[in-house]
């Protein structure tokens, strides 16, 4: 059990998503960032499909009330357990009683507050995350309040003292100092009805996410983009990174909380393993879309999924290692 | 392709009912392949998710041409719904609106909405949000240009050539002219969507305030 002793507005318990349910009108949800959730959730050695607290709004405050096994993924940030420093993308456990504090990050937007066992509320159409719109999911439909308590599961073992790589260091190949974030992106079904000029704008222009952006979508700011002719569109289903185009002509992403339907035309689409990016990517921020095929957005996959499977083989080994250490020397020096 | 792992098929043409069918046809069709992770029906198009990225596209969507030019319209025998409507007042204040620009008067709109008989083409957008077809051209309306920051669920809208009853209180661009309390839509029912495709709907009048 958990109770939440500081939050604001925006802070919702999320899993990977709710697929199967845009025919009735119910989007995916889940994680912004789904690799920052994957990677907590194999530290702790959860099941896939675990929920945890996602974080847009900080100080983040709770209390575990029985001793509880963590990770803090997606951030860097000031992490304490009751005023000792914690690492990001660690896995501590803590007493019953300790607090945990998560501070405003010095990089990244959305961080991921993972608990062995996962957060446990109850599973609506077939997961545990937060849907606003609909009012349903996570606590209540909601964002978390200060004095909400979540169940969790007891840490059985004392895990601590390792982590895994933070992504960007192993799957960024542009150089740090690159402050403009870039997004790999397919064109779209619409894009050739735009005119010759906004389709190199589009590419070639840095956008600014705008303060108007959230888990339904970005709205970027730039020299607006020009149709050849206007188009009315019928509605048609959408998934997240698709890039529409509002009569005014500034570019909206949609993401996690997105209607399951559009009529905007759709220039592009930001490709998958790109998502993340654009999650962690703050307001403020500028991005730059990238070209990109099919192939080449099919094997942006292949990284991701190598360094996934690296920190699998390697909690493996962790854990035989150490089941072998207490094994050996029951009773022995912690 | 929208992004890698879906696809967009998009009937040619205008919009008619039978096409609509075609699309209603296509989902049969489509749902027993292995490769669907889901399929989201729209207003003549259907999105196919995958559940991988499929490794070569172009025959994914040659199998849909074909699909669609084989595969007869099909017919969905759906349920009537009948829907009482609190007419004007405050929950309907758009209905001056569109009698404005419809030329008619506030009682010709409300007769024209309510006697005709109105088939879902798709639920989306927001949960168990259907996209009405039916609605009598004269008393179509364009969306507004400046959306209502709160309209209540329920709400009984016109939105271009579309009829609608909104899912969930929350900004909306349609015209209200009118409001019902049936609940589109609970997570916990067995069916958590009241509307299915197919469905059809007739609207009468509970009450009237101009």
């Amino acid at each position: 059990m958990i109770t939440i002793l500081e939050t604001a507005p925006l802070n919702t318990v999320q899993d990977l998503g709710r697929p199967g349910y845009r025919n009735l009108g119910v989007g995916s949800s889940g994680v912004m960032d789904p690799l920052a959730l994957k990677i907590g959730n194999n530290l702790l050695g959860n099941r896939a499909d675990d929920a945890c607290i996602e974080l847009q709004t900080y100080p983040f405050v709770i209390r575990f009330e029985t001793p509880t096994s963590f990770a803090v993924t997606g951030i860097d940030a000031p992490i304490t357990l009751d005023g000792s420093p914690v690492l990001a993308w660690s896995v501590e456990t803590a007493a019953a009683g300790q607090i945990l504090q998560v501070g405003i990050p010095k990089t990244g937007a959305r961080g991921y507050v993972c608990v062995g066992g996962g957060i446990d509320v109850p599973v609506v159409l077939g997961s545990r995350s937060t849907q606003l719109r609909g009012s349903f999911g996570g606590v209540e439909g909601r964002f978390l309040e200060v004095g909400d308590q979540l169940v969790t599961q007891p840490a059985a073992e004392h895990l601590s003292g390792y982590g895994a790589v933070p992504p960007a260091r192993v799957l960024d190949t542009a150089p740090s100092e690159e402050k403009t974030v870039m997004l790999r992106a397919i064109p779209g079904t619409d894009y050739t009805r735009f005119t010759t000029d906004s389709r190199e704008r589009f590419w070639d222009q840095p956008w600014r996410i705008t303060p108007q952006s959230n888990r339904v979508g970005y709205r970027l700011s730039g020299a607006p983009l020009a149709l050849l002719e206007q188009v009315e569109l019928r509605s048609y289903g959408i998934i997240p990174g698709i890039v529409q185009v509002p009569p005014a002509g500034e570019p909206i992403v949609q993401l996690a909380d997105a209607n399951t339907a559009g009529g905007y035309p759709r220039i592009a689409t930001v490709i998958e393993a790109d998502l993340w990016r654009l999650a962690q990517a703050r307001i403020g921020t500028s991005i730059r879309f990238v070209e990109c095929s099919h192939k080449a957005g099919v094997d942006a996959e292949q990284p991701i999924n190598s360094y996934l499977d690296d920190l699998r083989l390697m909690m493996a080994h962790y854990r035989a290692s150490s089941q072998s250490r207490n094994g050996a020397k029951p009773g022995g020096k912690a | 392709m929208m992004g890698t792992r879906a696809m967009l098929f998009e009937a040619p043409g205008e919009f008619t009912m039978q096409q609509q069918q075609r699309i209603w046809a296509l989902i049969v069709h489509t749902e027993n392949r292995p490769d669907i992770q889901e399929l989201v029906p729209g207003v003549t198009n259907l999105l196919l998710i995958f559940t991988h990225a499929p490794e070569h596209p172009e025959q994914v969507a040659d199998w849909l041409r074909k699909a669609w030019e084989t595969l007869p319209p099909r017919q969905i025998d759906g349920r009537l719904f009948e829907v009482g409507v609190r007419y004007g007042g405050a929950l309907g204040d758009d209905l001056a609106a569109v009698s404005a620009h419809t030329g008619l008067s506030p009682e010709e709109v409300i007769q024209l909405h309510q006697a005709g008989e109105y088939t879902v083409c798709a639920v989306g957008s927001a949960p168990g949000f259907g996209y009405l077809h039916g609605l009598d051209p004269r008393i179509a309306t364009p969306r507004k240009s400046v959306p209502s920051l709160n309209m209540p669920a329920g709400t009984v809208t016109i939105g271009g050539m579309q009829a609608g009853i909104s899912a969930l209180t929350g900004p909306n661009g349609w015209n209200s002219i009118g409001y019902t309390e049936i609940c589109l839509f609970d997570p916990h029912r067995s069916s958590p969507s009241l509307f299915a495709i197919g469905d059809r709907i007739r609207f009468y009048p509970e009450s009237i305030e101009l």
